[in-house]
């Protein structure tokens, strides 16, 4: 048992050393930007005071190192700093009244609260029917349904995602107005009214992920049942169910979680796309905006949040297979 | 009546010129010949939808009837409401058929270009690494480690926050990315191949690290990375039309498919009022970049086939 813990621990270990080498690139590209910032946030108009202001607040004094410590500190305790526009703001006006300044850490949470909502329900619909389907390919391997399962996937696999959003809109939105084409999310909508709003978007996203995770699952079930326990199985005479049920389920575990992973990890990146389709107020339309903009700090922000779920989600399909697989916890 | 005719038709009309080729060629005797034979018809409507991709591309100023960037007086025009412009014009009174041509073309070349050269870093890279092995190995591939850890569209977006937007920088930033997928594969092939002899010969003739790559190890990982290069070049060409959807591609004045798709979304909504032809706009550019990608993944689908079927 203790192995198995050390295993874990180690591969805790690497994960955390990952994420500090990313927050390290991510923080770098901020060093990256040519010229001096508080010059280039002010643009051309600038006044002596406003770039002395934000080069003051930006810690311009000190060295690159101790500002690199002082951001990751800040992100460990969910302070990412004021986006580049607020402290415009703020520097050619002052502070106004008794507003507190806006961080990027409280535009942040309502909009990953949404996306996670997003990414949940697609999640939610996709997993158990991408597995179903797959499993039912790998079955009846070479049938009708297989080849038109393969054929669809792939052609859904090969669209952009902003393809498959304008048919959905096009036919459930804007011919037949079933559901609405933009989806606007608020803070008191009911759990309900909510999901109505996410249809579109999630069902995008189920659209494109299902594809990718039910041709994983196939292939995986296609593998595990060309094994050779499994046709002894077979020969001894165990009845089908049994075969899949006793002797194949449990040794697909290993390879489905690795699926649904990879997958998961996936829709983060296809999550950005569809939130700009559908206007979806989550950190991927925050994200695409601020890099119009050029606003460092949400960029990074939202760059880290990115990186950290998909380092995290590897990370949890890595130790679910080791846990899953007694193989694995002795190496060699 | 109009999915028919817009979806199936063309559909049908390009699967039956697929066959035609495909019956064609396979009436040619010998070797060339038979390649053909064996092939499955989603491999020959691969094919097929890619060469004529490859032509109108190449062919676009002569195919498309105005200038790229030609503005006319009549803006914003609905598709068959001036028969001068088939598709109708732009905001800003471009042809929509012209800028539809040219933007395929641009689009396509400018995937293929960023493509060759993530190859081109990425292959050198890889097999450097895998003929000198030893520390440069090791810096090159926890460098690669690093940039992977980061999904490549979030990457892509930070890298141009920082250099700016421009399209010379995008083709750059995908390219670096996407080497890191080739070195990877670079590397895999080339360790396999410099353990053979005749790379130990090669070394004992006293060959030089330039001729044991492009000689011996080129020759040899060729049909492996070919295919790659299919499957590269449609992730590459996803990526370039995901960007410029976002605003953050190709730059305009250059016409391309993912803007296209953006500026025209606008009209979907007229499908309320029944004007299919108007909403379907923005689908036409996405539709173009669908259909490529899957020609193209049928056609690898096919060719790794046949690859690992020689090897058998």
């Amino acid at each position: 048992m203790s192995g198995l813990a050390r295993m874990i621990g180690q591969r805790l270990a690497l994960g955390a050393f990952t994420l500090l080498i990313v927050s390290m690139v991510i923080f770098a590209a901020i060093e990256a930007l040519p010229g001096d910032f508080a010059q280039a946030i002010l643009g051309q108009g600038a006044t002596p005071e406003a770039v002395a202001s934000i080069r003051e607040s930006l810690g311009m004094d000190r060295s690159p190192v101790e500002r690199y410590f002082a951001w990751l500190g800040g992100v460990f305790t969910g302070d990412f700093g004021v986006s580049f526009s607020q402290l415009s703001f703020q520097s050619q006006y002052g502070r106004t009244g008794e507003r507190d300044i806006v961080t990027v850490a409280d535009q942040l949470a309502p909009r990953f609260a949404n996306t996670i909502f997003l990414a949940a329900t697609a999640a939610a619909v996709a997993v158990p029917l991408s597995l179903a389907l797959g499993i039912l390919a790998a079955l009846y391997r070479g049938s009708i349904f297989d080849r038109a399962a393969n054929v669809g996937t792939l052609t859904s696999i090969s669209s952009p995602e902003f393809f498959v959003a304008y048919i959905l809109i096009l036919f459930l939105a804007a011919a037949n107005p079933i559901f609405p084409s933009i989806s606007k999310i608020h803070a008191d909508l009911d759990f309900w009214e909510r999901l109505y709003r996410t249809v579109l978007p999630a069902l995008t996203l189920t659209l494109v992920v299902t594809a990718h995770m039910m041709r994983m699952t196939r292939v995986a079930i296609i593998n595990l049942m060309a094994s050779q326990y499994i046709e002894m199985a077979r020969l001894k005479g165990v009845p089908r169910w049994r075969v899949i049920v006793r002797h194949a389920l449990p040794n697909a575990l290993a390879p489905i979680i690795n699926v649904i992973a990879l997958n998961l990890a996936y829709l983060i990146t296809g999550v950005v796309v569809v939130e700009v389709v559908f206007v979806y107020p989550g950190i991927g339309q925050m994200f695409v905006d601020a890099v119009k903009l050029r606003d460092m700090p949400t960029v990074q922000a939202c760059c880290l949040v990115f990186a950290g779920a998909y380092i995290l989600l590897n990370l949890l399909a890595d130790v679910m297979s080791v846990l899953t697989n007694p193989r694995l916890r002795h190496p060699k | 009546m109009g999915f028919l005719t817009y979806v199936v038709l063309p559909l049908a009309v390009l699967t039956g010129l697929a066959w035609t080729a495909r019956a064609g060629f396979r009436s040619i005797a010998g070797p060339f010949g038979a390649v053909f034979r064996a092939m499955p018809l989603t491999a020959a409507f691969g094919l097929t939808v890619v060469t004529l991709y490859v032509l109108a591309a190449l062919a676009a100023p002569v195919i498309a009837p105005y200038g790229e960037s030609q503005v006319f007086d009549e803006f914003n025009l609905f598709p068959g409401e001036n028969p001068d412009f088939l598709l109708g014009t732009d905001q800003l009174g471009r042809d929509l058929l012209t800028r539809l041509l040219y933007g395929g073309r641009n689009t396509i070349g400018i995937a293929f270009v960023t493509t060759a050269l993530a190859f081109l870093i990425g292959a050198t890279f890889g097999f450097i690494a895998a003929v000198l092995g030893g520390w440069l190995d090791q810096v090159v591939s926890r460098t690669v480690d690093v940039l992977m850890a980061i999904p490549q569209l979030i990457f892509a977006l930070l890298l141009l926050t920082i250099f700016g937007q421009s399209t010379i920088n995008m083709i750059l930033v995908i390219a670096v990315l996407d080497s890191t997928r080739v070195f990877r594969l670079a590397r895999a092939v080339g360790g396999n191949i410099v353990v053979m002899d005749y790379i130990e010969a090669a070394k004992l003739r006293g060959e030089g690290l330039g001729y044991l790559i492009f000689k011996e190890i080129l020759p040899n990982a060729a049909a492996p990375l070919l295919a790659e290069f299919g499957l590269r070049f449609c992730f590459v060409f996803l990526l370039i039309a995901a960007l410029s959807f976002l605003g953050i591609g190709i730059q305009p004045p250059l016409a391309d498919w993912g803007t296209m798709v953006r500026e025209l979304s606008i009209y979907i909504g007229y499908a309320e009022y029944g004007d299919w032809q108007a909403a379907s706009l923005p689908l036409l550019p996405a539709a173009a970049i669908a259909l490529l990608t899957v020609a193209i993944n049928f056609t690898v689908d096919w060719m790794l086939d046949r690859y690992s079927g020689l090897k058998d």
